[in-house]
């Protein structure tokens, strides 16, 4: 377990990097998934909506276990950026094309 | 952060169920009593035993708030229930041109009424009973509400990615159900939280995640934002009722109420009304929406039916929900279990009990898994008083607590000021109290006394209850009187079991390092 007396500092900075990534980085690229998604899923809009934020409690776990999960905390970072910049343009753009009410 | 995926879901177990894990056992305390709120509000009420009728109650509850409150913007009717003998009533009061719409802060008195069938305002005991602690469970108390409902959701997913990864770190989760292992320290601690996560675990992830969702669209309102550009506008679009209708400053007089109320049950097959709005009363543009009650259906959000409140005209109806508004309003009556009867109220409640021991044997089994690897068992690190002492406050200080503000409910003078805050005040300085002895007191000896104060409180509730009320569980069981029954039989069994485990806690002996290192191997991974 990692109740060493003292741990050591390269591992705390680890921990606090995968916190980083796993809560407010993870918050934001869960908040995008459920926003396109309840852009298109194909529902009423009301529907979709709901829909949408039902999962991302699903959608947030699951995330933050694989960021905890993963050997290398470079690649953590590298997915999440990645992601979160990836699916945060797509959102971008629908909104630009398709409006809201 | 560990190889292996059992190993890493091990860490994130143990991190994730600790950091929040006071927060979270206290929700599962208050939350767990919350599911007898009404029975307890009336336990605390026990000047009122009057159970009217439903339509005759909702009837007079308008004319008295005609009486009172003819310029409100608009009044809110909750009729009696089969649970609730009392009507709850509140209103907006009017908006003033160019002054900012008034919160809904202040003291509750000012906009709320508790009345009888005949619509007279209640005279009992000045408290907010059940409701309090119902409230304290997702509201907390001491700070802002908006706050609260943040660190409480931020618990409920700790808990949430706690008991995924719970479940995949007991590996033989299931198999070690049948093994609760009596009187062997540390390998009981973790039998114990094995057996009361498997004993209910479809409830703990449900009751997690419908939990989450009762707030969803503040936790996560992005999915909302996405396709409207104001929440209203997703809000009116699927509720009706909630668009403001416009003053006409023409009065016109209420049609009665009783009617609608006959209609819309027919409508929803029978059900009972579980809440009554009118807006703008008095008014040739008023409104009557009337909503089905929770306890009709398992589906939370109640259909409604709004009808003009001067011709009695049906004007909007609820759509038929689409699939995932159907799946909401069932997990959040899932959640609140308002649907429950009396067989299921008490296994919500067990559960609900279940839930707060796994939570509490939790907590333990990281003081104790660590005690055995303390490089001086005498004078452990900061973390680990921390940890140790906030455990015995929280698993015993609360209880205290809730005892005392039941305590209080009876013994605090009827005229005093400001009543109902000081029943509550009373739980957190009890509370309090234990927090300071936790500290002061050598952890074995802190246990020990405040398990027993937890005991002898509850203990003292039936006593005092009988000493300064009429009504009792003696004569109950004569005229038939359950409620007081039920109560006082739920303390003393929590007395019996807050005492056992106070002599459990005296007889302990930290466990020896030979057999620390004989099960060692058992819990590497737990």
């Amino acid at each position: 377990m990692a109740s060493r007396a003292s741990p050591a500092p390269r591992y705390r900075l680890a921990v606090a990097s995968r916190v980083l990534a796993a809560i407010p980085l993870n918050y934001a690229l869960t908040s995008i998934v459920t926003a396109l998604l309840a852009r298109h899923l194909p529902l009423s809009r009301a529907e979709a909506s709901v829909a949408a934020t039902l999962t991302s409690f699903l959608i947030f776990a699951l995330i933050a276990m694989a960021i905890f999960h993963a050997r290398s905390t470079a690649k953590v970072w590298v997915w999440m950026i990645g992601s979160t910049a990836l699916l945060g343009t797509l959102l971008a753009l629908s909104l630009q094309l398709g409006g809201r009410a | 952060m560990k190889d292996g995926f059992r190993q890493s879901m091990a860490w994130l177990h143990t991190w994730t169920g600790l950091l929040l894990g006071w927060l979270l056992f206290a929700m599962f305390v208050t939350g767990t009593a919350a599911y007898f709120q009404e029975e307890i509000s009336r336990w605390m009420k026990p000047e009122v035993t009057a159970a009217p009728d439903r339509e005759a109650a909702t009837q007079a509850a308008i004319t008295y708030l005609h009486r009172t409150q003819p310029d409100a913007e608009s009044w809110f009717i909750s009729p009696p229930s089969a649970r609730s003998p009392t009507v709850s009533t509140f209103w907006q009061p009017r908006k003033v041109e160019g002054e900012e719409p008034r919160k809904r802060r202040g003291r509750r008195g000012d906009t709320s009424a508790t009345l009888d069938g005949q619509g007279q305002p209640v005279t009992a005991r000045e408290t907010q009973g059940g409701f309090f602690l119902y409230r304290f469970h997702f509201d907390l108390h001491y700070m802002p509400v908006y706050w609260a409902r943040y660190l409480v959701g931020v618990a409920a997913m700790f808990m949430l990615i706690a008991i995924f990864s719970g479940i995949v770190t007991h590996k033989k989760i299931f198999a070690d159900f049948f093994m609760l292992r009596f009187g062997k320290g540390q390998r009981s601690w973790l039998d114990a939280h094995n057996v009361t996560a498997v004993f209910a675990l479809p409830f703990y992830l449900m009751i997690t995640y419908t939990g989450l969702v009762t707030l969803a669209t503040m936790y996560m309102p992005w999915g909302i934002a996405a396709n409207y550009s104001k929440p209203d506008a997703f809000f009116e679009e699927v509720f009706p009722g909630r668009k403001e209708m416009e003053r006409s400053d023409i009065g016109a007089p209420l049609v009665p109420v009783r009617p609608l109320m006959e209609v819309a049950r027919q409508r929803w097959n029978g059900a009972e009304i579980g809440s009554v709005r009118i807006a703008l009363p008095g008014d040739q543009n008023s409104t009557i929406t009337l909503t089905r009650a929770s306890s009709g259906a398992i589906g939370s959000r109640g259909e409604s039916m709004v009808f003009s409140g001067t011709t009695g005209d049906l004007l909007e109806e609820s759509p038929t929900q689409g699939g995932a508004m159907a799946t909401q309003s069932v997990m959040i009556g899932l959640h609140a279990g308002r649907f429950a009867g009396w067989g299921l109220r008490w296994l919500y409640f067990l559960s609900g009990v279940g839930g707060t021991i796994m939570v509490g044997s939790g907590l333990v089994l990281w003081t104790v898994k660590r005690r055995a690897k303390l490089p001086d068992p005498a004078r452990p690190h900061f973390g680990f008083r921390l940890v140790s002492r906030m455990n015995i406050a929280a698993i015993a200080g609360l209880p205290a607590g809730i005892a005392t503000y039941f305590l209080a409910n009876r013994l605090l003078p009827l005229g005093m000021a400001e009543r109902a805050d000081w029943e509550i005040h009373s739980l957190f300085i009890a509370w309090g109290a234990t927090l300071i002895w936790a500290i002061a007191r050598p952890e074995k000896r802190a246990w020990v006394e405040s398990l027993t104060l937890a005991a002898g409180l509850f203990g003292a509730v039936p006593v005092v209850n009988a000493l300064t009320v009429p009504r009792n569980s003696i004569n109950g069981l004569r005229s038939g009187d359950w409620l007081f029954v039920a109560f006082d039989i739920a303390m003393l069994m929590l007395a019996v079991g807050f005492g056992y485990a106070a002599h459990k806690a005296a007889r302990a002996t930290t466990a020896k390092p030979r057999r620390a290192r004989a099960i060692k191997e058992e819990l590497a991974t737990a």
